[in-house]
């Protein structure tokens, strides 16, 4: 690989990367996320690269160091398309075409066909209301988006920094070293009112202030890729799928700031996101865009991977920092804030992957080219992992202040199955749930914030009318249970015993007594507990008991789960018209509640039931179902 | 500097590290069981939250003192608060407070009154743990654990050991030595300040006072107790005496009502360890071999050295401790004498866990006689006075026995830190005028501070020494004598911050204020007392001449 020693070859390798790009005649990317490679993209991958390497014309080079421009067809290894639900999802270039749901059978077609001859294989096309979608771009889904931190994702090879750079990569860095001083970089970010994605909506530029009039002169830059909300994977497609626009948002960050060194802490849960960091951090320290003197201006900057053990915690600021000096991941008293003393006690920028990720647009563009986007408060994009009982999942961005109806009915496609829209829990388990009414409200951190929920690092899950919120309340309850460090007493011993009572009011076993003890509990865990994971835990279980009151009610007096998912406050039943007294769901019930005579309807003691549904699995009547 | 309003009221801060500091030093008792003001803020029990005027909630434990600052401290919703945190933390704590170590002395039973928690809605359903019974010193009951982490910054911010932390996590953690190992397989030291700052029983004393009852009701033999320095001053604390106040013809008294046939003062031991100490440290000052010489009458220090240091470990004094050198001598007594004919037992009475390992060193036998038999706390002598159903402070004074009843100012002060160096410059400057005693205590070796640096002038020479109390200042002293970076002929540790007198057996709690007067207690005893110098003690010239002659090797010094 070419040292990258000045402005001089870096636009040189730029241009000569641009123009291989435009010049291969057919690229095919195949989605390597990690939804796609679970449904067998890999499998796929091999299989077109065997295909490309029989053809009688072309020679391909295969790995990480594949050319686009040595043969006619490349193979890519691309990041998330963040079209999740219709993966293994396959790119055709120049001329856009996306399938989906490829199978390993389709593979020989693809070549033959499309590649060969410039036909569409029609079955393979994305479909929503009757209409066929050629190309990616058109598909709703993409068309209501505004994908610009996940804008390469999918579209460059993430183990080419070279394809990272034909796309503009690393002219932010150049422009800040060459035509702005550190200060200037803190005012353009501060100017642009970037606000952190990981949660809480700090100001960046501010964050990144406060850290570089600090006294002490090594200070860190640190990005926080330890992304454990259940369902997010924003930071994760990032990682995967664009690493070189977050590298170089840290570096912008630690010019800014003068630091010469940085760490990325991410979640092991992460392989490949790891695996293409680590490519991408070595790409850059071989051709010397990071390491001494980057492009001969004098700046230097080092930068590490560190993984996580998959602790929820470590995702809190001063946990992440405890975890990267080596000890127990626990978040400790403020002051000293990071920004002061964070990791090694020196002074730190912590931002997360998506916030960083934002970084070199806003210097390449200006911050009022910024602040066209999205709410003045609040602008720039925001990118949602969309999930649930909603058409389309998958990864999304979207502008700040687009309402849930947009993101939930346009670029989802609305609910599943032709279901009705109940809840969407938004921010994971520091969230809340927003309803019906809430649909209109813009997506920004302070309109949330009003309704008691919050973004968090973007999570939504969306829910129908077949969900429990009671259930849910319980589920979040459960994972911060178990994700609690145990450092303090609220969150430590007062999660477990909201868990304890969520529980039992699910199981059927509730007082009413027990809903005040749930409030008591969420305001002591709310306003006492020591850190921020601490202080949200309680907020599903506060939102759900605001907006579905009668629910938990009616788990508790009525005993009974109208969305049928709780599995003790089921009632078999056998309606007596339809039971033609086979005797075969007595036969399969594990603990004899079922009894009639032959030939006569029988009937289910309901407190012998154990509610396992064997009966109605064995019924070929159709007579046993759970009473409503 | 400046003013901050509590409860309505203005208060002046100063040089407070934080708001809970101020809020106490206005007078009011605010709860915490996880701050110390000697450890790192932990901030995790949350109890020493306030309010400020704009209604936020936050740990006064963690926030700097601010001029124009307005809070409050028990608004009904931090009653609530403060009320569900203690309820939550009792619901999973055993409630045997009846049976348990602490019971009235535990923060966690205190406060469970002072905050009237009468019902607990949550049902205890925690794993029980087993013991941890391994160590001579103490006993861990992880049942009882509040995970406050005292225990966990105590080991390793003042004794720089680290013997605990925490693992797994959630409602799941404890507080346990690494990889689930028992104390005895690690390095722990046995100095007991885990257990001083416990706020519960889940660290406490490892208990011999049911073997020692067994014994003095044994007509066969001959109970002999041995008190050490800083029991005096501390014992008091649960007889409501003043804190600091020297009760030992209280506590002669006491022993003997108890049963104990002969009651001696351990500071005759140390008078004995004067001699010798100062006997080797001439040697080796004139050899110039050897040196620094260490103190070895803690054995805490001792075993930290041997685990930690063990390249400078032959750099320990071969002497005995104190403890030690007085049960070789009265067990060589005993022996000599043929007319008795009951079975001696030595037990002694001191301030320190970690004396209770040290009696069981292969090297504390003679002639394969256990030298000491038994350690009692003060803790354990507390409870044993108590259950005779005697009050100290109501009990006539009574002197020691004799023949070893009389020692010098010069082994009283070695329950404090510097008090070693102290008696030691005394017998080499080998003068008893007030003035030169003066000088002597003005070197810079008395005092609360860590490290603690002298230079004292011996005939010619300059002998520059070190004085160390907690463990951690000592592994700093320690690095450095050992890169070369420092040189000293003389150091003296103490594991404990200010020596014995707030040792691992010592009455709790053990606040700054006990501990400053219990070290003002300790030199009272020196300054009334009419023999300052050991050497000048005239038992120990008689014994040195009788029993020790020939012997002093044996009796008083580790065979190597």
């Amino acid at each position: 690989m070419e040292r990258i020693t000045s402005i001089e070859v870096l636009d040189r390798i730029r241009e000569v990367s641009k123009k291989q790009i435009e010049d291969s005649k057919c690229r095919i990317l195949i989605c390597a996320g990690t939804g796609c490679l679970a449904s067998g993209s890999g499998e796929i991958y091999k299989k077109m690269c065997e295909l490309v390497k029989d053809h009688p014309n072309v020679e391909v080079k295969f790995g990480a160091e594949i050319a686009h421009g040595d043969g006619e067809i490349g193979v890519k290894k691309s990041g998330c398309h963040g079209f999740c639900e219709m993966g293994p999802l396959m790119r055709i270039e120049p001329q856009g075409i996306l399938y989906t749901k490829v199978q390993l059978e389709d593979c020989e077609a693809i070549f033959h066909r499309t590649i060969e001859k410039g036909d569409i294989i029609r079955h393979l096309l994305y479909k929503q209301n009757g209409l066929e979608y050629q190309e990616q771009e058109e598909i709703p889904f993409y068309k209501k988006q505004t994908r610009l931190v996940l804008k390469n994702c999918g579209h460059i090879d993430a183990e080419n920094i070279n394809e990272y750079i034909a796309t503009g990569g690393y002219s932010a860095l150049e422009k800040a070293l060459f035509h702005m001083t550190p200060e200037e970089v803190v005012n353009e970010i501060t100017e642009s009112n970037l606000r952190g994605r990981g949660g809480g909506g700090f100001p960046t530029g501010y964050k990144w202030s406060q850290v570089a009039r600090q006294e002490e002169k090594i200070r860190y830059v640190v990005c926080n890729g330890d992304e454990g909300d259940p369902g997010a994977f924003m930071d994760r497609s990032v990682m995967e799928g664009d690493p070189h626009k977050m590298i170089e948002g840290m570096m912008l960050a630690a010019y800014a700031v003068g630091a010469q060194e940085g760490y990325i802490y991410v979640r092991a849960e992460y392989p490949l996101a790891i695996n293409r960091l680590k490519i991408a951090i070595a790409q850059a320290e071989e051709c010397g865009l990071l390491g001494e003197n980057i492009l001969g201006s004098g700046f230097s900057f080092q930068l590490h991977i560190n993984r996580g053990a998959g602790a929820f915690v470590c995702g809190e600021g001063s946990a992440l920092t405890a975890s990267i000096e080596g000890n127990r991941g626990m978040p400790r008293v403020k002051p000293p804030r990071t920004v002061e003393q964070g990791l090694f006690e020196k002074p730190t920028v912590l931002n997360n992957v998506e916030t960083f990720a934002n970084v070199s647009m806003i210097i390449q563009n200006g911050a009022d080219w910024y602040k066209t986007i999205g709410p003045e408060n609040s602008p720039g994009t925001k990118a949602f992992a969309l999930t649930g009982s909603v058409m389309n999942t998958g990864l999304i961005e979207v502008p700040m202040g687009t309402t849930l109806r947009e993101v939930i009915f346009d670029i989802g496609g609305g609910i599943k199955n032709g279901g009705e829209f109940k809840a969407v829990q938004i921010g994971g388990p520091s969230g809340g749930c927003l309803i019906t009414p809430h649909l209109d409200i813009s997506l920004d951190f302070d309109s949330l914030k009003k309704m008691g929920a919050m973004i968090g690092s973007g999570g939504l899950v969306v829910m129908d009318k077949t969900t429990c919120m009671v259930e849910v309340a319980r589920f979040f309850m459960n994972f911060t249970q178990n994700e609690s460090c145990g450092k303090c007493v609220p969150c430590r011993e007062g999660t477990k015993r909201m868990l304890e009572i969520l529980e039992r009011i699910v199981a059927g076993k509730g007082k009413m007594e027990d809903l005040d003890l749930l409030e008591e509990l969420a305001s002591t865990i709310t306003e006492t507990a020591l850190c921020g994971l601490g202080k949200s835990a309680a907020l599903p279980v506060i939102s759900t008991l605001k907006l579905f009151r009668d629910e938990y009610i009616e788990h508790i007096v009525d005993k009974k789960c109208a969305s049928r998912t709780c599995t003790a406050l089921r009632r078999y039943i056998i309606s007596p018209e339809l039971c033609k007294g086979c005797s075969k769901c007595a036969r399969n019930c594990p603990v004899g509640a079922i009894s009639g005579k032959v030939k006569e309807p029988f009937t289910i003691d309901t407190e012998k039931c154990i509610k396992c549904g064997a009966c109605e699995s064995a019924c070929a009547f159709h007579a046993i179902h759970v009473e409503a | 500097m400046g003013y901050m309003t509590i409860n309505n009221r203005r208060y002046q801060f100063t040089d407070e590290k934080n708001v809970l500091s101020v809020i106490r030093k206005a007078g009011i008792d605010l709860p915490t069981f996880c701050y110390h003001s000697e450890l790192s803020t932990y901030g995790a029990c949350r109890m020493c939250v306030v309010e400020d005027d704009r209604g936020k909630v936050f740990a006064s434990c963690s926030e700097k003192p601010r001029d124009g600052m307005v809070i409050y401290t028990n608004t009904p919703r931090l009653q609530h608060h403060r009320k569900m945190i203690l309820e939550l933390l009792l619901a999973s704590h055993c409630k045997d407070c009846t049976t348990c170590r602490k019971n009235g002395v535990c923060t966690l039973q205190k406060l469970a009154n002072q905050l009237g928690i009468h019902t607990i809605r949550f049902e205890n359903n925690k794993e029980q743990l087993p013991l941890d019974m391994s160590s001579d010193c103490v006993v861990r009951d992880p049942n009882k654990c509040i995970l406050c982490g005292d225990c966990v910054r105590t080991c390793s911010e003042i004794q720089g050991i680290g013997v605990l932390d925490f693992a797994f996590r959630g409602s799941k953690m404890q507080v346990t030595p690494a990889f689930n190992k028992n104390l005895s397989q690690t390095d722990c030291v046995g100095c007991g300040q885990c257990r001083v700052v416990c706020p519960t029983g889940a660290i406490t004393i490892q208990q011999n006072v049911t073997q020692v009852w067994n014994v003095l009701a044994d007509k066969n033999t001959r109970v002999v107790a041995e008190i050490a320095p800083a029991v005096r001053v501390a014992i008091g604390d649960k007889f409501n005496i003043p804190k600091g106040e020297n009760t030992i013809g209280k506590l002669v008294t006491a022993l003997r009502m108890i049963g104990f046939d002969e009651v001696y003062d351990t500071n005759f031991g140390a008078d004995l360890t004067v001699m010798e100490e100062s006997k080797e440290l001439l040697e080796r000052l004139e050899s110039g071999e050897n040196l620094p010489l260490f103190t070895s009458c803690c054995p805490g220090w001792v075993k930290y050295c041997e685990n930690r240091y063990p390249d400078l470990a032959g750099h320990i004094s071969t002497c005995r401790s104190p403890q030690q050198m007085f049960g070789a001598v009265l067990k060589e007594d005993a022996r000599m004498n043929k007319e008795e004919k009951r079975k001696t037992v030595v037990v002694s009475i001191m301030p320190c866990t970690a004396k209770k390992a040290e009696i069981k060193r292969p090297e504390h036998f003679t002639d394969g006689e256990q030298d000491v038999d038994y350690v009692l706390t003060t803790t354990e002598i507390t409870r044993m006075i108590k259950e005779e159903g005697l009050d100290l402070n109501l009990l006539e004074p009574e002197a020691m026995d004799m023949p070893f009843g009389i020692a010098s100012g010069a082994g009283a002060i070695f329950g404090v830190t510097g008090g070693v160096t102290e008696a030691v410059l005394r017998r080499l400057v080998n003068s008893n005028r007030a003035d030169i005693l003066q000088e002597i205590s003005f070197t810079g070796i008395r005092g609360a501070k860590g490290i603690k640096e002298a230079t004292v002038k011996l005939g010619e020479r300059e002998v520059k020494i070190a004085v160390v109390n907690g463990l951690a200042n000592a592994g700093i002293i320690m690095d450095q004598i050992r890169s070369g970076e420092a040189y000293y002929d003389f150091v003296e540790v103490m594991a404990c911050k200010r020596g014995c007198i707030a040792g691992g057996g010592q009455p709790v709690p053990i606040g700054p204020r006990t501990k400053k007067a219990r070290m003002e207690g300790i030199y009272k005893v020196d300054r009334t007392a009419q023999i300052k110098l050991s050497n000048e003690n005239p038992i120990i010239a008689t014994l040195y001449n009788g029993l020790l002659k020939g012997k002093e090797h044996k009796l008083l010094h580790n065979q190597k």
